[in-house]
């Protein structure tokens, strides 16, 4: 019963599911103060470079030393994004601009590459990986063995995340604050919320959280490094927080959609089932479905209706002199 | 804290200076506890830069701010709300897709919505009772974006009393409102008044200043040239006191050059808002040659939408226009151009010209077909016409090679009616053609509109200004929600004031219906 298609896609869909969450989680913190960061897949590149190297260098044991990975490839991809924070917030600079040109900077064939190159990472087993850790037993129940209990700490992790989020936004005074930053920064000033540090933080923290999304696939699910191995991750995640109305729990549920799509054509092969050309639309999709979305919401009506911060995409100037 | 007797908030010698003007200079301006005291001048007198200096927003170059006998110096809004000086802008700062006890709670720093855990419904029961206590009424869970603006408008007061402020600060609050919820807010003004806050009242419209204050300070070119107790103060000295001589206003006796000959007939339009709602809902209107048809009403009640179907902009959903004795074109702005129909838009900067176009450009936008021989355009013909416009429309700029968006608001005013004056004109649609504009400015914008109607012209003036309708019409029509209701008599501000509301003046029990009940009731606009 573990084994029908069923199971196994829900269950590699929450795996490959879980670098899209963590971005798609950051880019809707930074997105929610106003910040639109289109530089997430050149950040998740970043952070899964930089994470691969840290288990590849440094000789600790092996829970000392991917924890160590995953804080590096944060710090990794929210230095990626404080280089975003002073063009745009500080400086001003059009947003959409700036996250593309962090992209080409940072991405495939770019910074990223460079330090994999550099650092002779590529085509390496790593030392070390997550892996699912909860006992075999448990594993091994019907259903929910494979989907709840035989995933890799970070998918845990994530959900960690998703609740405490969710919470904040909703639930704590610094939440609110951020949300009204990103709603109407006159409003939030006027209250005497600071505008800018609250844009930062929560810019670099999306930034951080893209690292991690990236260190995800290079420590947990394919655990290697191959020049642009994030595939266009960072893209889809963008759309997912449109697609997840920008709030947490959805971008759970869109993350794991996206990712069982991911798993679909791999489990299908691995089924001898051969779909022929059709194969090459199942890999397609999340990217198709991506495109989609963007377009859709790309004219600003749509975005209201579908409940984006009024204020995203839109530098914060206090009328004063 | 001093004796009681000292102000509640005063300004010693104040400068505020920007670049090119200055905008305060050496104001000495102080409002006592338990007053109302209004801040009367023009536009552009500094009034609302003193009061962003007095609530923190800008710092002044020179002089001093006491609060209550104390020196202060706010660095930011938050400073001065934490010191119980608030401010009800023209512009409000709400969140609007927040609640209104959310928009409480972000400012909230001693109250019960200021713990790091967020309880919604915390100071729900606070909203109510401040709410009953200033007939300020608002459901607390209310989305602000649901709200009527005159409801929004409460919401931020209700937030200043709710940070308890001691002095409040409003700009031009009855810019948006209805006579009747202007009354209302009047009174809870005054009953801030009479609890010792400090009301400041900021406007540039006599009768209010009139009806609500205690004193007036009256400001002219960033000075303070007096002030006053109310009660000793007469409209005409006021007015004296603001533009510096007293003023001749534009009279006119009405029907003087109305013709039995229609200009423009509209039968049962029907036009979609933004949203894609009617916005005009059958509305019928006829205006004759050389007549000045005011049509009064809150914005946001269809005027937009009509005058862009006038004018072509907007195609009705259903009706149709007649011009003379042509139909027009739907939707088609050249085809009403050329039919002879002007336009003088409300959004004069963004809709009324180019703003990063030159002064000669901008008349040549309508022209440009006649002038052109072929794709080229005859760029000095341009510029000595340009030059002829800037003279006879007095346009102060600096040639014809000025960018529109660097003329003041009445000059870039005097520029659309330049452009829009040429060619046959045989119906003139100005919608708000003063808002924002000095009594001088106002005063010129005025002669021209009677001017086209006594050429001939039909005019359509579109207003939310009673004085201004007053003044000019040879009748009004009210549009409230998509309708047009005929004004019997034309003079009355009662009358006009009452159907702006939405209230059918005949039975005179209906006029005690509250005016939120009409407001909350429409779709959010």
């Amino acid at each position: 019963m573990n084994n029908s298609l069923a199971v196994v896609l829900i269950a590699s869909g929450i795996a490959y599911g879980t670098p899209l969450l963590f971005a798609s989680l950051g880019e809707l913190l930074a997105e929610r103060s106003g910040v639109l960061n289109l530089g997430v897949e050149g950040m998740m590149l970043v952070g899964a470079v930089t994470g691969f190297w840290t288990v590849q260098r440094f000789h600790a044991a092996t829970a000392v030393t991917l924890l160590l990975a995953l804080v590096v490839a944060a710090v990794a991809g929210a230095a990626m994004a404080s280089i975003l924070a002073v063009l745009v917030i500080t400086l001003r600079a059009n947003q959409i601009v700036t996250g593309l040109a962090l992209t080409i900077f940072a991405g495939a064939a770019g910074l990223s590459s460079y330090l994999g190159n550099d650092l002779n990472l590529a085509d390496q087993p790593a030392h070390h990986a997550f892996q699912a850790f909860l006992p075999n037993s448990m594993q091994n129940w019907p259903i929910v063995g494979p989907i709840l209990f035989g995933q890799n700490p970070l998918v845990y992790f994530s959900w960690v995340c998703v609740i405490v989020i969710a919470l904040y936004l909703s639930r704590t005074r610094p939440g609110l604050n951020l949300r009204s930053v990103g709603e109407s920064p006159a409003a939030a000033d006027t209250m005497g919320i600071d505008v800018t540090r609250y844009r930062y933080v929560h810019t670099l923290l999306g930034g951080a959280f893209a690292g991690l999304g990236g260190a995800t696939i290079t420590l947990a699910i394919t655990p290697q490094w191959v020049d642009g191995i994030t595939g266009g991750a960072g893209w889809i995640a963008i759309a997912l927080v449109i697609f997840a109305f920008w709030r947490p729990e959805l971008c759970l549920v869109g993350a794991y959609f996206f990712g069982a799509l991911q798993a679909l054509a791999p489990q299908l092969q691995a089924r001898n089932i051969t779909l022929g050309p059709t194969v090459l639309w199942t890999n397609a999709l999340p990217y198709l479905m991506t495109i989609f979305v963007l377009v859709v919401v790309s004219s600003g009506t749509a975005r209201r209706r579908l409940g984006a911060p009024s204020a995203l995409g839109v530098p914060y100037v206090r009328e004063e002199h | 804290m001093a004796e009681a007797s000292a102000p509640a908030i005063e300004t010693i010698g104040i400068t505020k200076r920007f670049p090119g003007v200055v905008a305060n200079d050496r104001v000495d301006f102080s409002a006592l506890p338990g007053e109302v005291h209004a801040l009367l001048g023009e536009n552009g007198a500094g009034k609302t830069t003193l009061s962003h200096i007095l609530t923190g927003l800008y710092r002044p170059d020179q002089g001093e701010v006491r609060l209550f006998g104390e020196p202060v110096s706010f660095t930011c809004p938050r400073d001065a709300i934490d010191a119980g000086v608030c401010m009800v802008h023209q512009h409000f700062r709400l969140v609007e897709r927040f609640t209104v006890a959310e928009n409480l709670v972000l400012g909230d720093r001693h109250g019960a919505g200021r713990h790091f855990l967020i309880h919604p419904r915390a100071v729900d029961g606070q909203v109510r009772e401040l709410g009953k206590r200033y007939r300020l009424p608002v459901d607390p869970r209310a989305h602000v974006w649901q709200l009527s603006v005159g409801e929004q408008q409460r919401v931020e007061i209700l937030n200043a009393l709710y940070q308890n402020a001691r002095v409040l600060f409003l700009d031009e609050p009855t810019a948006v409102l209805t006579p009747e919820e202007a009354d209302t807010l009047f009174e809870t003004l005054r009953q801030m008044a009479a609890e010792q806050r400090t009301v400041i009242f900021i406007s540039h419209k006599l009768h209010e200043v009139m009806a609500v204050s205690d004193r007036v300070t009256v400001l002219r070119d960033g000075r303070v040239v007096g002030t006053v107790e109310t009660a000793e103060a007469t409209p005409q000295s006021l007015t004296a006191l603001m533009v510096g001589h007293e003023l001749q206003t534009v009279t006119r006796t009405p029907s003087a050059s109305v013709r039995e000959e229609n200009i423009l007939e509209a039968q049962d339009l029907w036009v979609d808002g933004d949203r894609g709602l009617p916005a005009v809902k059958g509305v019928s209107l006829r205006v004759r040659a050389g007549e000045i048809v005011a049509i009064a009403g809150v914005a946001g009640n269809g005027q937009r939408e009509l005058a862009d179907a006038v004018t072509g902009l907007r195609a009705p959903t259903h009706g149709e226009i007649r011009v003379g004795d042509r139909k027009l074109k739907k939707g088609d702005p050249r085809a009403a151009f050329d039919a002879g129909i002007r336009y003088v838009p409300e959004d004069r900067l963004g809709t009324g010209v180019a703003p990063s176009l030159s002064i000669a450009w901008n008349l040549a936008l309508r022209a440009y077909r006649h002038l052109a021989r072929g794709p080229v355009l005859p760029l000095r013909k341009m510029r000595t016409d340009a030059e002829r416009a800037i003279d006879a429309y007095e346009i102060k700029a600096s040639g014809p090679a000025m960018m529109a968006a660097n003329l003041s608001g009445g000059n870039l005013q005097k520029l659309v009616i330049a452009r829009e004056f040429s060619g046959e004109m045989k119906l003139l649609v100005a919608a708000s053609p003063t808002r924002g504009l000095d009594v001088a400015a106002v005063e010129t914008v005025h002669s021209h509109l009677l001017e086209a109607a006594s050429s001939g012209a039909g005019v359509i003036l579109i207003s939310e200004d009673l004085d201004e309708i007053l003044a000019l019409n040879d009748r009004v029509v009210v549009m409230y929600e998509g309708e047009l209701n005929e004004v019997e008599d034309r003079t009355s501000v009662e009358e006009i004031g009452l159907r702006m509301a939405g209230t059918n003046p005949e039975p005179p029990a209906e006029a005690a219906v509250p005016a939120d009940r009409t407001s909350s009731g429409s779709p959010p606009a």
